[in-house]
């Protein structure tokens, strides 16, 4: 890396906090460590003795279990709390459980919670390094790095491509996680989906909004689809999956539109059928499975920067 | 005892008798005295040189949280904080537990501010309960002290039930004072926009309003009733309340210290002081409203105090309570539109003493002769900063601690009874 250069974040909250030159950083090292995994014994000894805590609030087996795999590859002692096993759903409020938690003189705690928000709220807390594991609508900065990872890996490059971001852009903290990362990393993002899906005020963060599903995916390096929701609270978002998967879903043909080396991406669980169709999800041109390879060498670079290597 | 008082070399400012003058007011016997009254040897002098003497400012607009949420606020200490703040009276709002709705409420509340530091104007629930279904029993709440009716912080949902409020208020004098959301649109947790967006959170748009002051409007046109609208957040608020007064409507309006001074872009960080209902709005929603207290479309400025403890404010947004405290920022923050060149002295004191004692009848606002001596003495020019340890009021839910603030009360009166002071006298 080039001298004179120190990661200056104690936390990880969000993409919207990092340079481009922070994102380079991560990514360099992330690439680094991807080896690790590919030895026969993969476990590197950089961060024992120090103890991380996966404070899940929210179901999640991929992206808990990828904290957890990153932690282990790198000799750290983990312990998880999810919310059915930790005090929450007791009426115990997030700062309670937070300054219980502190007792425990954790280094790092991941958090993935359904409150946008919260990750920032424990950081007036608690003494430990804070990483977002996905905070309500705001953001899913782990993911949105592995993603860049992902695109750089296979094209050489994030900047001046076309990113199209397909769905309901509106509660996916996944959606505005990579618009910021890779607007801030030079590619162009271009956004579709139902209007109802579609927050006011996606230009200002530095996206395209189109106005069809091919203008947004036409001439794209990257085609990446959000997992939909038919409703949320009494909001009537959509009629049905039927009408979302024949208006808006990404089939072989919408692929036909972007590059013919465009990626084909998804933050997953995928709805086969309704945002993605099956040949497509599981064609030549998806790069899913690579995403969740990635994603441990990303987060296990999380983990190192937080503790203060560089 | 009320005592005599000569207030001193004051810049003396009486919009509603056309006052503007330098010189001394007497107060004799908790009264205001004519000008050329002999000055009695007992009257204790108050030297207000520098400082303007004005009419007690008047909140059309408070939660004193009393009774049920006393560790929050009640009425001795929100009208500590209210004189603090430069208020001679304060007009709360029936969201109490139980929500007053009639009679017996009403009275306790009247009863406890006897021995308060302001006025106190108990505004009562238009429905029972605050439910939204039948109306309350306004007749009695008026003989037994309300001075308007409103279900604020709870919409009224049903237009119907609205109209015959406004109908069978206006029998008895009562102003419908109407917190004007839309509840289906109303939803969110902070204004919708490029800040929610960027937040994750769940945005209310500004139509939620519009629609349901709207309505409120062609309510009062229809039945030729009055109606007053709480806390304008919005510009399009502010354009249908001025076009619906220009076409002699009785619609009058209030906005809020914070809707003047901040937008969506204070929520920040997660802030939770910023969060409030309606939300904190842009900067176009912003210059409207200054705009409209300018020309005359505001009746008043009124805080919307809404104490609220660490319990409901420091948890995760999404759950933390609305509301902020104001009685005691809102006078500097208005001076600041003063020093800015918005509005004038006598501007001023209409938005926050004369003005809304019209709107609900009050006998407040006035500094005539034979006048109850509710008196504020302001100094504007003096700086602060506001800071956690000065918080009169039991709750501390400003978004304005630790501002640097100019101009505040340094004397308030009522009856003739100082109720703060931080003069030598
Ligand atoms: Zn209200």
């Amino acid at each position: 890396m080039a001298t004179g250069y120190f990661f200056p974040h104690r936390h990880i909250l969000g993409i919207d906090h990092l340079s481009a030159e922070d994102i380079e950083h991560i990514l360099t090292i992330a690439e680094s460590f991807k080896e690790i995994s590919a030895r026969p014994i993969k476990k590197v000894p950089t961060l024992r003795g120090n103890t991380i805590i996966n404070l899940f609030f929210e179901p999640s087996t991929r992206t808990r279990l990828s904290f957890e795999v990153a932690a282990k590859r790198m000799s750290a002692d983990t312990f998880n709390i999810s919310a059915s096993t930790s005090s929450a759903t007791k009426g115990e409020t997030l700062i309670d459980t937070a300054r219980n938690i502190t007792a425990m003189r954790p280094d790092i705690i991941i958090i993935r919670h359904a409150y946008s928000g919260a990750p920032h709220m424990l950081t007036r807390y608690v003494d430990a390094a804070i990483i977002n594991a996905g905070d309500g609508t705001h953001e899913h900065p782990s993911q949105g790095l592995l993603d860049m990872m992902t695109v750089r890996e296979h094209k050489g490059r994030l900047e001046g491509l076309k990113i199209a971001i397909i769905g309901d852009i509106m509660h996916s903290r996944v959606a505005h996680s990579n618009i910021l990362g890779f607007t801030r990393m030079g590619s162009r993002v271009h956004v579709f989906g139902p209007a109802t899906l579609l927050p006011p005020g996606l230009d200002r963060l530095g996206a395209t909004v189109c106005t069809s599903l091919e203008e947004a995916v036409r001439d794209a390096d990257v085609v990446m689809t959000l997992r939909i929701q038919k409703e949320r609270q009494n909001d009537p978002l959509l009629p049905s999956f039927r009408e979302y998967a024949r208006e808006y879903g990404v089939t072989r043909e919408v692929v036909a539109l972007a590059r013919p080396d465009a990626l084909v991406m998804h933050p997953g669980p995928v709805n086969r059928g309704i945002e993605l169709m099956p040949d497509v999800a599981d064609g030549p041109r998806s790069v899913i499975l690579d995403q969740v390879t990635n994603g441990v060498a990303v987060r296990m670079a999380l983990l190192y920067l937080v503790t203060g290597n560089t | 005892m009320a005592e005599n008082w000569l207030i001193k070399d004051g810049r003396i400012i009486d919009p509603k008798n056309g006052i503007d003058r330098q010189g001394d007011l007497l107060v004799l016997e908790g009264r205001i005295a004519a000008e050329g009254t002999p000055v009695p040897a007992s009257a204790r002098v108050v030297d207000a040189s520098g400082c303007w003497v004005v009419p007690g400012l008047v909140d059309m607009h408070v939660h004193l949280r009393e009774p049920g949420e006393e560790y929050k606020e009640d009425i001795l200490s929100g009208t500590r904080a209210a004189a603090a703040g430069g208020f001679t009276a304060v007009v709360c709002m029936p969201n109490t537990r139980p929500v007053n709705d009639c009679r017996a409420v009403t009275e306790m509340i009247l009863e406890r501010a006897r021995q308060g530091s302001a006025r106190v104007y108990p505004v009562a629930a238009i429905s029972q309960g605050s439910r939204g279904e039948r109306l309350a029993e306004f007749g009695e709440l008026k003989k037994a002290g309300a001075v308007g009716v409103s279900d604020d912080g709870l919409p009224v949902r049903d237009s119907q039930l609205m109209r015959r409020a406004m109908e069978y208020a206006g029998d008895f004098g009562l102003t419908v004072i109407s917190h004007c959301e839309e509840p289906s649109l109303a939803t969110g947790v902070m204004n919708e926009g490029e800040v929610a967006t960027r937040l994750g959170l769940k945005g209310i748009p500004a139509a939620a309003e519009s629609i349901m002051v709207y309505r409120d409007i062609a309510l009062a046109e229809q039945t030729g009733r009055k109606v007053h609208i709480a806390h304008v957040s919005t510009a399009m608020s502010v354009e249908l309340i001025r076009s619906a007064r220009a076409r002699g409507v009785r619609v009058s309006a209030e906005t809020t210290p914070h809707y003047f001074t901040l937008t969506d872009e204070a929520v920040e960080g997660y802030n939770t002081l910023a969060k409030m209902n309606p939300p904190l709005r842009t900067e176009a929603d912003r210059q409207a409203i200054r705009q409209a207290l300018a020309d005359g479309t505001f009746d008043a400025i009124a805080t919307d105090h809404a104490p609220h403890s660490v319990l409901e404010k420091e948890v995760e947004f999404d759950l933390a309570a609305n509301g902020i405290i104001g009685l005691e920022t809102s006078l500097p923050l208005a001076l600041a539109l003063v020093r800015e060149g918005l509005i004038d002295p006598r501007r001023l004191v209409e938005l926050m003493s004369t003005g809304p004692a019209a709107v609900l009848g009050l006998s407040a606002g006035s500094l005539a002769a034979g006048a109850a001596a509710d008196i504020t003495v302001i100094d504007p020019e003096a700086i602060f900063t506001y800071t956690e340890d000065q918080v009169v009021s039991r709750s501390r839910n400003s978004p304005f601690l630790g501002w640097r603030l100019q101009g505040r009360a340094v004397l308030t009166m009522v009856d003739g009874r100082v109720t703060f002071s931080r003069l030598e006298t």
